[in-house]
């Protein structure tokens, strides 16, 4: 397991002819959550996708398990889970019709199971109301819903924690920390104040990494 | 959150098939367009009103209608399926189904040929279905009606692929309608005169073979590379997103 996952070996980024980082270089190691730290503007979203496979505008290189990502797209993408500041909520299907084709196009899971995971997610009673009838939060938490069966080993999550109340950032705090006991891995970025013990800490900006 | 419905952690060396993941999201897209039934319709009204605006803004004259009428069948669809580009990969876009579906690990073409396959079902096919009421209506005879609808069935299918290049590639403008006419128009031509030179020949009694055969060709050619031409348009465009 000492094997990092996601390896990025001095990233660079440039965007509207501004350099957003450079020599950025970290590991990502299964058991842990690392946040990507940094100011608005920083691109913290962009490194997130570049990590994702959403954006091809950078240099460097970003290992696959010891390999080329490049060269194992569809390995990489099995075993990945991203979720955007858009979650891909249809807001005119309810939630179980979103979560099942989500999950359908990876892993098909049963509906019951699925029922299961927005019940954890506090959408009890909410599974067959179009998404366009909840609020943000709650729609959010349907992208959510997914965390709790995902069986990926390497999640990239934006600003998960937009939206969510209190109780629900708690509840996220101990799954991602759950996650990484198990032996996943896992990449945010957030304004939250996340602090989990061996958190690993992407610094934007300044350009460095280190444990906190 | 509870979290017992979980397996244990490995690498997944598997995912489901292709064809099942086509099925999701031509389903998906089904189910969303019957949700908003309005968006359906549109292109549908747009065909019927500008074929019947035809023999009232120009002649009612029978002879006209029957030569004309082909013509008129084909632009009014033409149009029409152009008009419901913009839709193809724009609701995706905004929210965010799109990063997920170029995220899937399966081939990006095949998915985008389900979301075409099922734009066709929804604009296209309709069409074909409503041409022979509209043939009735501008007086052309059966036989023309029958080819027309045949070379409808072979062109729309034609068109939504082409067209899905254009929408891809514009995905990224706030404002896309005009640039995806003119990017468009110009591949629709080929398409549209050889589908009003078929019927135009079944009317003169000549065979209509050799044309539907030409058209069957540019079927095949869209399907082959247009899936693939959309893909990588839609990377480019999320990439800048």
């Amino acid at each position: 397991m000492s094997e990092p996952l996601l390896q990025a070996v001095d990233l660079q980024c440039e965007r509207d002819e501004r350099i957003l980082f450079r020599d950025l270089s970290f590991s990502i190691l299964p058991g842990t959550v690392a946040r990507v730290e940094g100011p608005n503007g920083s691109g913290k979203t962009t490194l997130l996708r570049m990590l994702a496979g959403l954006n091809d505008a950078w240099s460097g290189n970003l290992l696959w398990c010891g390999k080329s990502r490049s060269a194992q797209r569809e390995e990489f993408l099995r075993n990945t889970l991203y979720l955007g500041h858009r979650p891909g909520i249809k807001p005119l299907l309810t939630p179980m019709e979103n979560l099942r084709a989500l999950t359908a196009g990876r892993r098909p899971l049963p509906d019951p199971v699925l029922r299961q995971a927005l019940d954890g997610t506090g959408l009890t009673g909410f599974q067959d109301v179009p998404c366009r009838n909840l609020s943000a939060g709650q729609q959010r938490r349907v992208a959510l819903a997914r965390l709790l069966i995902a069986d990926e080993p390497l999640w990239l999550l934006d600003e998960v924690f937009t939206a969510i109340d209190a109780s629900g950032v708690s509840a996220i705090e101990q799954l991602l920390q759950q996650r990484a006991a198990e032996g996943g891995a896992v990449v945010v970025t957030t304004h939250h104040d996340l602090r989990l013990p061996g958190m690993q800490r992407i610094v934007l900006g300044g350009g460095s990494t280190d444990e906190c | 959150m509870n979290a017992d419905c979980r397996p244990a952690l490995t690498l997944r060396q598997d995912t489901v098939g292709a064809l099942a993941a086509m099925q999701t999201v031509f389903a998906r897209d089904m189910k969303v367009a019957f949700r908003q039934r309005q968006d359906l319709l549109n292109p549908l009204l747009f065909f019927v009103m500008v074929v019947t605006l035809f023999p009232l803004g120009v002649s009612p004259e029978v002879s006209f209608l029957r030569e004309a009428g082909a013509g008129i069948l084909w632009v009014a669809a033409l149009l029409s399926v152009l008009l419901s580009l913009d839709h193809l990969f724009r609701h995706d876009f905004d929210d965010g189904t799109l990063e997920q579906l170029v995220l899937q690990p399966q081939p990006l073409f095949l998915l985008v040929l389900a979301k075409t396959a099922a734009h066709w079902v929804l604009t296209g096919l309709p069409l074909v279905v409503l041409t022979p009421v509209l043939g009735v209506m501008v007086h052309l005879d059966g036989n023309s009606i029958g080819v027309l609808c045949l070379t409808l069935l072979i062109g729309t299918p034609v068109l939504s692929l082409i067209g899905s290049i254009g929408a891809a590639l514009t995905l990224g403008l706030r404002s896309a309608g005009v640039l995806l006419s003119l990017l468009i128009i110009p591949l629709y031509i080929p398409v549209l005169i050889f589908g009003t030179g078929t019927v135009a020949s079944a009317a003169e009694g000549a065979p209509a073979g050799a044309y539907l055969a030409l058209m069957g060709a540019f079927l095949v050619l869209a399907l082959t590379l247009a899936p693939f031409a959309s893909a990588a348009a839609l990377r480019i465009s999320l990439f800048n997103g």
